[in-house]
């Protein structure tokens, strides 16, 4: 019966997985082509075993939903951080054993090479991304520095663009109203802090512009729809080094999360699929995906040496969220929060929405 | 005569004649029945199966009842305990439980079921299984130091509530209800949406629905009445956007009507409005409507098209030359003859737009979202049972609509084309 009701999702994962030895489930888009170009393509050509790409929307529910119906095509899957160990404390990924991870290329141990948080029990993290906000240059020749500087509607007028969801947004709005990152969750998990938090959010609905898409930030900002706006960081490096675009990031309160590669449960080529995770998430993997989106990789010696974009200038050592300058007032996003209280939290967010 | 019909007629072989009948018309409704059978048997697998499965979800999760038995039993033995002061053999089969979870690696399940109505239980879960083995008596004092948070009588309750596999927790939370101390309550001021969210849903669609009728019915009376060559041209001009992409028709409007768009430019250019107060016409309600209205308009159109097309115009002519003006004559002879179309339209559009997703999730902005969009969020959250319940009450809305509907309107008179 659960068979039917993923009938479709299985569906076009069978079309793909009958063609190829294993399949990697993406997101698309400037991402999914870096994962494609950085580490589907080397991969194969080092062991001659074909490798496909699907993309869906938000690949979690789709490895819960193959893994509940007992069928699974996918391989390999691009999940948030959140997300590999929502579905891990659920049963619906296989275990990675850590041990079995590369050394970096300079030799250090995996488990030393790797920054905290990393590895987990079911996932390997392939970069850190940031939630960051940017600007346009041409509205504000003397920019907007701070976090607090996206709430002050006095000094820098005109609509703001924020992420249509509870998760970002309020470690954001509590930055700004002051509160330093580590206290952040501590804050968020009491009523008042949660209050505090929409408050600050009061202070500029009005101006508001919701975005879901990753796409749409760029997009609002290049049509002055909103001044500035927050934004996943690559997204922005992509407009603005690509298609140079006048758009200035503000790393000041950015939260930064891990990207993870899991394995889902009952995949059909277990065997190649963690091959394929030990070659990505080697130095050379991490570094072959980060040449090609600003995402950092988390090992130490994947950073080492710069970075160039592929556009063969480029360094893109300042433009990654782990970059020291960047992180001066920054907050890695806790998956165990989110895990526990993002039903709740985005509950109360559409109500307030709707206020 | 009464002995002649008495007398039985007969076939050419000698058969009853009524039999025979009969005996033909039911090889009849068996061939009728065989040919419809894989439409029915598509329509079982595709439709019928997924919606009783998606009930069944709503009303039924074993996560927790599955991997705690020993909490299961206690709850069995014990139903009248109270949940502010649990006793110590209650911690004891919590523990037990804790660390069997640890064992079988269901920790993060039953944290999930009970995350459901208590938020912030999974952490605690996981925290309290890792160190449950090494737990010793009195549980009640061990397992308060790891976390005072598991004396909380809310938690009690979600946990005796969970360990049955079958609640009725996902339409309670569906209901804006919330599981306090005190046993389930009505949600405080700054959470309840979903109510809310459903009355708006269906407030919009109305509007839609309305809208859809206005616009559709000049255009449908044009394609019937025109000549041919000039019918079919505009016919192309109703269904051309109907083939297009969805996401197409979406984002064209966003090009149009926002703030920077071709709508505001060209009013700015023509000096009805300054630059300064370009009208918001996108990422709210307005939006909404407009977007969905477009993208619904042909299932009105289309219905109507149909039953006008066949209403003789000498009805109309012989109306006015009875004397009758010419509203009176729309309105006592034209309309009622469009009704089946209107009924056709208005519960199609309806429908469709009470679901709809994609559209208010692209242009809604903040309080442009519709119920579906909950229902959206909760699947790719991993509640499927809250969004298989929100979705249940939903179905359940428009049976009751469509129950309304036949005892109003009459189903037989609809007429889709």
């Amino acid at each position: 019966m659960k068979k039917i009701l993923v009938l479709s999702t299985a569906l076009v994962g069978v079309a793909f997985a009958a063609q190829a030895d294993i399949t990697v489930l993406s997101w698309g888009g400037s991402y999914g082509a870096a994962q494609n170009e950085g580490h589907l393509q080397p991969w194969s050509a080092k062991t001659g075993n074909k490798v496909t790409m699907v993309d869906a929307p938000d690949p979690a529910p789709a490895v819960k939903a193959m893994v509940e119906a007992g069928n699974v095509t996918v391989d390999v899957a691009s999940v948030t951080y959140a997300d590999a160990a929502r579905l891990c404390d659920e049963g619906l990924l296989e275990p990675i054993d850590a041990a079995s991870l590369p050394a970096g290329a300079d030799g250090t141990p995996a488990a030393e090479d790797f920054f905290p948080g990393a590895v987990t029990e079911c996932g390997v993290s392939t970069d850190i991304w940031a939630n960051i906000y940017a600007y346009d240059t041409t509205k504000f020749p003397e920019g907007p520095k701070t976090a607090a500087d996206f709430f002050d509607l006095e000094k820098f007028p005109g609509k703001r663009g924020l992420i249509k969801a509870a998760k970002a947004n309020l470690e954001f709005a509590l930055i700004a109203d002051g509160v330093a990152p580590a206290d952040v969750y501590a804050t968020l998990a009491t009523p008042e802090g949660v209050d505090r938090a929409f408050a600050k959010l009061d202070t500029i609905k009005s101006e508001v512009v919701w975005w879901e898409a990753g796409a749409q930030p760029p997009q609002l900002l290049a049509d002055g729809e909103v001044v500035m706006s927050t934004a996943y960081n690559g997204r922005i490096f992509a407009a603005a080094i690509e298609e140079s675009k006048p758009f200035q990031i503000v790393w000041d309160g950015q939260t930064y999360e891990n990207e993870m590669y899991v394995v889902p449960k009952g995949a059909p080529n277990l065997e190649q699929a963690m091959d394929y995770i030990r070659f990505a998430t080697s130095t050379e993997g991490l570094r072959g995906q980060a040449a090609l989106i600003s995402y950092g990789p988390p090992r130490k010696s994947a950073n080492a040496d710069p970075i160039i974009y592929k556009d063969g200038k480029t360094e893109m050592g300042p433009h990654l969220p782990t970059a020291e300058a960047n992180m001066a007032n920054a907050l890695q996003t806790s998956a165990e929060f989110w895990v526990d209280h993002d039903a709740e939290l985005n509950e109360r967010f559409q109500a307030w929405l709707t206020q | 005569m009464a002995e002649a019909t008495s007398e039985l007629l007969k076939t050419a072989d000698g058969r009853p004649l009524k039999a025979a009948l009969a005996a033909a018309q039911t090889r009849a409704r068996r061939r009728a029945f065989l040919l419809v059978l894989p439409l029915l048997f598509f329509v079982l697998l595709t439709f019928l199966v997924p919606i009783g499965y998606m009930l069944k979800r709503s009303v039924e999760h074993d996560g927790f009842a599955a991997s705690a038995p020993a909490l299961v039993a206690w709850f069995g033995a014990n139903p009248g305990f109270d949940p502010a002061d649990p006793p110590e053999e209650a911690y004891a089969a919590l523990v037990q439980d804790l660390a069997r979870m640890q064992g079988e690696k269901t920790t993060g399940i039953a944290g999930t079921r009970i995350n459901y109505s208590v938020p912030g239980t999974i952490s605690m879960f996981k925290k309290g299984a890792r160190e449950a083995k090494d737990l010793v008596p009195p549980f009640k004092d061990a397992l308060l130091a790891v976390d005072p948070a598991w004396a909380k009588p809310a938690l009690w309750r979600g946990m005796a509530s969970a360990s049955n596999a079958y609640t009725s927790e996902f339409y309670k939370v569906a209901a804006d209800m919330k599981l306090s101390d005190d046993g389930w309550t009505r949600g405080g001021d700054k959470e309840r949406i979903y109510l809310y969210l459903f009355f708006k849903t269906f407030l919009v669609s109305g509007i839609i629905t309305v809208i859809c009728l206005l616009l559709a019915f000049p255009v449908s009376h044009l394609l019937a009445t025109l000549p041919m060559a000039k019918s079919s041209l505009l016919m192309i001009l109703v269904l051309l956007p109907f083939w297009t992409s969805l996401l197409v028709r979406t984002t064209s409007w966003i090009a149009l009507l926002q703030e920077q768009g071709i709508v505001n430019d060209m009013l700015v250019g023509l000096g009805l409005i300054d630059d300064q107060g370009r009208l918001t016409m996108m990422y709210n309600m307005t939006g909404t409507i407009v977007a969905m209205t477009h993208v619904l308009l042909p299932f009105m159109i289309l219905p109507l098209y149909s039953v006008m097309r066949v209403i003789p115009p000498s009805y109309a002519r012989a109306a006015r030359s009875l004397g009758a003006t010419s509203w009176t004559t729309f309105r006592r002879v034209y309309l009622p003859q469009t009704l089946p179309g209107i009924a056709a339209g208005s519960l199609l559009v309806f429908i469709l737009a009470v679901g709809y997703y994609i559209t208010p999730a692209l242009v809604g902005g903040a309080d442009g979202q519709l119920i579906s969009n909950l229902i959206s969020f909760h699947m790719s959250k991993s509640n499927w049972s809250l969004a298989a319940a929100i979705a249940g009450m939903l179905l359940a809305a428009i049976l009751v609509l469509y129950w309304l509907y036949d005892r109003l309107v009459g189903i037989d008179r609809l007429k889709l084309g």
